[in-house]
């Protein structure tokens, strides 16, 4: 199942940050490739809450997207670290626990599905590294940029490997070529790999410490004067953008991988939706 | 509190609980890594949450061996994992330490330790099946941008969020938020 892929959008792409899943749209419009739409998915379910709350739904609710896709006769694809987190887990369960699989389909014929196995969970950047390709990324980009850019790899991109087998946990490549694609510099910088501080439940239950973690992350990103943030996470992407408004002294642009591919390929700004960035965005 | 028979008082020391360990060992896939485990603190130095907070991985992973119950489960400690795989990565003895936590904070969540913004969460699931609330800034400029005011998910879509809430039903995902107990 590939060449065409069921959209995935999650829940904070589209209710905070439209212009993650616009540019999305765009640039695969660009590039070619089909995203089937997939009408009335849910929550991945997030998997720093909703897993750590009962696994049980986790599972059944990861399964009934998994499910939609199923139907489709497509893999899914993702753009956010959390909802690939979750789902490529929850299939990874399923395909390897056939108990499991047997609970959560007795709970989907309740709403009358059936998940059987059969779905790969995609991440767009991998997507955009594996089936797209290097090459023909390149030969899209009309506006090459000039940045100094420090990518944020997240914690659900690569790892854990024992089931991803996509890159090196501890100096991954994937994203640094993805940026420099566009004619930007990926740049180094202390504990490049660190979690931004948000996930598990953190964020929410103690913003504190969160921040403490993000300011971590951002004081080392301002040592090397970094022009922009890059990731591949909308929930990375809220923890950057809307922290630096309780964080003085910090005003780094935080943008999506798919809003630089926007600017990369020629997107009109109005496209990329960066007016609903907390941290303006004067690039 | 319990007298030496020097005289000298000492804080009650907790007994292991083996049951409370099967439990943890057998609370879903990864728990069995649990006694792998050989405290050597890679875990904990590996930590980002570790070092800025007294939260210490090896530690939870040991009172999880020992079946430490009332240590654990309404601890803060247990949600300050940001379930970001540095340890798992990085344990030599190849210990599922986020499962073993996710199954912990499922077993302290089940007795009723849930904080007020996390069960907050669990009613936006139930409600629009997302995490984040709509925010109405957001739907206009979705319009703005030529978006489909409403994402074509849940959100917005009646039949699909009530399948969406029937699976969490039938899971007992909304009496867990009311309080505990499945």
């Amino acid at each position: 199942m590939s060449g065409r892929y069921a959209f995935f959008l999650g829940c904070v792409a589209p209710l905070r940050y439209p212009g993650i899943e616009l540019a999305t749209r765009e640039i695969f419009k660009s590039l070619g490739v089909e995203l089937v739409e997939l009408e009335g998915a849910g929550c991945c379910p997030a998997p720093g809450v909703i897993r750590s709350f009962d696994q049980t739904t986790w599972l059944a609710l990861a399964a009934r997207n998994l499910a939609l896709a199923e139907q489709k006769k497509t893999d899914i694809m993702t753009i956010c670290n959390g909802c690939y987190g979750s789902m490529f887990e929850a299939n990874h369960i399923m395909q390897h626990h056939p108990e499991e699989m047997k609970k959560v389909n007795d709970v989907l014929s309740k709403v009358g599905l059936k998940y059987n196995g059969a779905v790969k969970v995609r991440h767009f950047a991998e997507v955009l590294y594996k089936d797209i390709g290097m090459e023909k990324i390149k030969a899209h980009v009309k506006n090459p940029l000039n940045y100094n850019i420090a990518v944020h790899y997240g914690c659900h991109f690569v790892k854990p490997t024992r089931v991803k087998h996509l890159d090196d946990p501890e100096r991954p490549r994937i994203l640094d070529e993805l940026v420099e694609a566009t004619g930007a510099k990926s740049i180094n910088y202390k504990d490049k790999l660190m979690c931004c501080g948000a996930g598990g439940g953190v964020r929410s239950r103690d913003n504190k410490t969160a921040l403490r973690m993000t300011e971590e992350k951002l004081k080392n990103l301002k040592k090397v004067n970094a022009q922009m943030i890059v990731d591949v996470c909308p929930f990375c992407h809220l923890q950057y953008d809307a922290s630096q408004n309780d964080l003085p002294g910090y005003n780094i642009p935080v943008i999506h991988l798919s809003q630089l591919y926007g600017m990369a390929f020629g997107l009109p700004r109005d496209k990329l939706g960066l007016e609903a960035h907390v941290t303006k965005v004067n690039l | 509190m319990t007298v030496s028979p020097s005289g000298a008082s000492m804080t009650k020391i907790a007994e292991p609980n083996p049951a409370f360990t099967k439990m943890v060992e057998k609370g879903g896939p990864g728990g069995e890594t649990l006694m792998l485990c050989y405290q050597c603190g890679t875990c904990t130095a590996s930590c980002p949450s570790g070092r800025l907070t007294a939260f210490r991985t090896r530690q939870i992973i040991r009172k999880a061996q020992l079946g430490l119950k009332d240590e654990i489960l309404p601890s803060d400690d247990l949600w300050l994992c940001t379930t970001c795989y540095s340890c798992v990565e990085r344990c030599p003895r190849e210990v599922e330490i986020t499962d073993i936590l996710f199954i912990l904070r499922n077993m302290a969540v089940r007795e009723g330790h849930m904080a007020e913004q996390h069960k907050k969460i669990g009613e936006n699931m139930l409600k629009h099946g997302a995490t984040v609330p709509v925010k109405e800034e957001v739907m206009k400029l979705r319009v703005k941008m030529g978006l489909p005011e409403n994402p074509p998910t849940t959100v917005g879509n009646k039949k699909a969020m009530e399948d969406f809430r029937k699976i969490m039903e039938e899971c007992g995902f909304d009496k867990l938020m009311k309080g505990g107990k499945k």
